[in-house]
């Protein structure tokens, strides 16, 4: 299957970060003809397109829209999630960095589609580049009239601000999000009830992915038709896959949904120096880990699924036989321990002690009991917190001890305290840095 | 019952233009709040926690106090949210914050041996300054750039593909008061400069909006594609020039970098000896290597 570039087609053009040369280049038609239309028929276009969501829950974009309750006198909001933090996960920083005008036109697009006329960009607060590139295409679009009061002449106002965050992965949870765009500790909300209807500042608003609503013009541009035509029935278009880790060429593959990850690494030139995959994540450090034998596994959200895992964002983190699970698995621990935003308790203690344990197991001093402990201490955190971060952190143990049972059986036994892998620091994840780099010609 | 926030806190801007909150800070802060719908004005508060930074370098009890008076909200509700995220410090940053991400996709190609170089190297640790506070390391979650590990930032402006070497190299350079040109980003600026365009600021310098934005992995799919003359039926949207593309000019690689010099790339660590400051596409990107060290600015 080929690569398609549809939303990195723009990439390597010189300027295109500018309005002048974007515009050249197919820039805001979009706009123009959406205007044009009703907001129902454009809510009805991204249905019938099939575009879901691609922040990782893969929820229908088009159906989200139609949530929001139209004729309700309150204002609404749109809200671009661009909080890119899951570990692998990297296709949205390059979008705003190279191309930042496509996402405030599906932004325009999205916002007349659900009558909202103030929307937030809420951008990862490290990604001073993408800020940087993002509010100069701002204010060129003020000054074009694609956005503020009446844009193109049609009667449409819309606000547009990017608002830089502070350092918090789970603020790209949708509802944490919306509580430190009000300025609050970023902290997950019951639902129901749902953004759609009590987002932000308890009004009806609708919070999308970067990469989902840069989606949106191109099927404004180019149809329906074309957009199912890449893809699989249910989830259709293309998508962004950015491969990282043991791969010859990293990068950013933009192929049709359902591409497997045999093609891609076709295109990326193979594993690194020829070794074998061992592991990898389809869509970031919170979807579990598959193996080899999921090689042909198509990447669409349903048959990710149906394989054990999730799409996610579609950030395969691709690791060769020279790696030891354990101490991968540690790692990631390591981060949701770091994340995890302390509302929940099993969350919050839970990922703790989940930390201690693999720390140990992976300097020689597992305990036998430490599998089981593990596995009971995984199924009290899963489900059993208020939004997925606390499933994330669960789903590297649970696929790593399902996949890799000997290595965590070994790291259950007591070592010579001298065994701990790694480098300088002790905590590397590779057998050793010199083989992790062996591998490299 | 209704209190003002006068009663509560006391009058609304006292000692103005005395102290680390000149009045130009205030006028910038009314201007963060102003960017939000009236009666939300607390939406204000991670912006303008960025801005008494780039005041003070951290948020002090006085940056608190600041942002608690600006916006009618207690000192401890201000607290509460400075200290939930990770680029709000609490002690001093130096004018060089230098983050090495140590998770899975950077730690696969070395990016511990960089963290752990870096810290013997400066002699201080995970969110320590140097003892002529110029410069803070710190070890950093993912930085949304798993395709150019391992990498670094200097001010969240990225060096990629950075092995031991290079990253020495860099501290180096800003040791001796020079200003490396970052792979990606704008050219180097200080923390309290980086901090008031986080605080929602525009980069005063054009050459700052005018720093590259990719390297060859985020278009690697797209060279793919330019080889095997697919697209993906959009052709509206590509470049005018055909499928190589025009002549590259500003934020764009030259199709003639050398495919082996960028994608060892991905880590030089592998290709290059650790002495040797290469960056992923150090002949190729026109802001220079990642290692190639330019006079302060």
């Amino acid at each position: 299957m080929p690569v398609t570039p549809v939303l990195t087609s723009r990439w390597k053009i010189p300027g295109i970060w500018s309005l002048e040369t974007y515009e050249r280049h197919d820039g805001y038609r979009s706009v123009r003809t959406a205007l044009n239309t009703s907001p129902d028929d454009l809510i009805k276009m991204v249905k019938d397109s099939g575009l879901r969501g691609r922040g990782g829950a893969g929820f229908p974009t088009g159906m989200k829209w139609s949530f929001i309750p139209q004729g309700d006198g309150k204002p609404h909001y749109l809200v671009i999630n661009a909080d890119e933090g899951e570990p692998g996960t990297c296709k949205d920083a390059p979008l705003m960095m190279t191309d930042p005008h496509s996402l405030i036109e599906g932004i325009i697009v999205a916002s007349y589609a659900v009558r909202a006329n103030r929307a937030f960009v809420y951008l990862r607060g490290e990604l001073i580049h993408a800020a940087r590139r993002l509010r100069n295409a701002t204010a060129e679009a003020y000054r074009a009239g694609y956005l503020g009061k009446d844009i193109l002449g049609s009667g449409f106002d819309l606000d547009l601000v990017i608002h830089s965050g502070a350092g918090a992965y789970i603020c790209g949870e949708e509802t944490a999000l919306l509580d430190s765009l009000e300025g609050r500790r970023g902290q997950p909300r019951l639902r129901p009830p749902f953004p759609a209807t009590h987002g932000l500042y308890n009004s009806p608003t609708v919070v999308n992915n970067v990469e989902t609503i840069a989606s949106v013009p191109f099927i404004v541009n180019h149809g329906v038709e074309w957009f199912r035509s890449l893809g699989t029935e249910k989830s259709p278009g293309p998508k962004i896959y950015s491969l990282s880790g043991h791969v010859t060429r990293p990068g950013q593959y933009e192929a049709p949904m359902g591409t497997t990850l045999r093609e891609l690494l076709d295109m990326a030139g193979g594993m690194r120096g020829g070794r074998q995959l061992k592991a990898w994540t389809p869509g970031g450090s919170s979807t579990p880990m598959l193996t080899a034998d999921h090689l042909d596994v198509p990447l669409d959200f349903d048959s990710v699924m149906a394989a054990g895992s999730l799409l996610g964002t579609a950030a395969l983190m691709i690791m060769d036989d020279t790696v030891d699970i354990v101490p991968v698995v540690r790692r990631l621990t390591q981060f949701y321990a770091h994340e995890s935003c302390g509302k929940c308790t099993p969350c919050r203690e839970g990922t703790t002690w989940l930390l201690q344990i693999l720390t140990r197991m992976e300097h020689g001093q597992g305990d036998p009991s430490d599998v089981n402990t593990l596995t009971d201490a995984c199924d009290n955190i899963f489900g059993r917190a208020f939004c997925a971060l606390a499933d994330g952190a669960v789903s590297p143990i649970v696929s790593g001890i399902k996949h890799f049972p000997e290595e965590f059986a070994a790291a259950s036994t007591p070592r010579p305290a001298t065994a701990a892998p790694g480098g300088a620091s002790g905590n590397g994840v590779a057998k050793s840095s010199t083989n992790a780099l062996a591998g490299a010609h | 019952m209704t209190v003002s926030p006068e009663a509560r806190y006391g009058p609304a801007s006292p000692e103005a233009g005395s102290g680390p909150f000149t009045e130009e800070i205030r006028a910038a802060a009314r201007e963060i709040v102003a960017r939000y719908p009236v009666g939300r004005e607390r939406s204000a508060l991670l912006p303008m926690l960025h801005l008494v930074q780039s005041a003070q370098g951290c948020v002090t009890t006085e940056g608190v106090d600041f942002c608690a008076r600006e916006l009618g909200l207690t000192a401890a509700e201000v607290s509460a949210v400075a200290t939930f995220y990770t680029m709000y410090k609490r002690h001093p940053v130096g004018d060089w914050l230098v983050s090495v991400c140590t998770n899975l996709s950077c730690r696969l190609l070395g990016g511990d041996e960089v963290y752990d170089r870096l810290s013997k190297k400066l002699g201080v640790g995970h969110d320590q300054t140097t003892a002529d506070g110029s410069i803070t390391l710190e070890h950093a979650e993912c930085l949304a750039a798993c395709d150019y590990a391992p990498v670094m930032t200097v001010n969240y402006e990225f060096y990629d593909g950075v092995d031991p070497g290079a990253a020495e190299e860099i501290v180096d350079a800003l040791g001796r008061g020079e200003r490396p040109t970052p792979t990606r980003g704008g050219p180097l600026c200080t923390f309290a400069e980086i901090s008031r365009q986080l605080a929602g600021f525009e980069d005063p310098r054009p050459e700052g909006i005018a720093g590259t934005g990719f390297l060859e992995p985020s278009v690697a799919g797209l060279t793919v594609a330019e080889q095997a003359g697919w697209d993906g039926g959009v052709a509206g949207a590509q470049a005018a020039g055909g499928p190589a593309g025009p002549a590259p000019v500003g934020d764009v690689l030259p199709d003639t970098t050398p495919a082996d010099g960028a994608r060892s790339g991905a880590s030089p660590a592998a290709g290059a000896p650790t002495s040797t400051p290469a960056g992923p596409a150090a002949s190729a990107t026109p802001a220079g290597p990642a290692a190639s060290p330019t006079k302060g600015a």
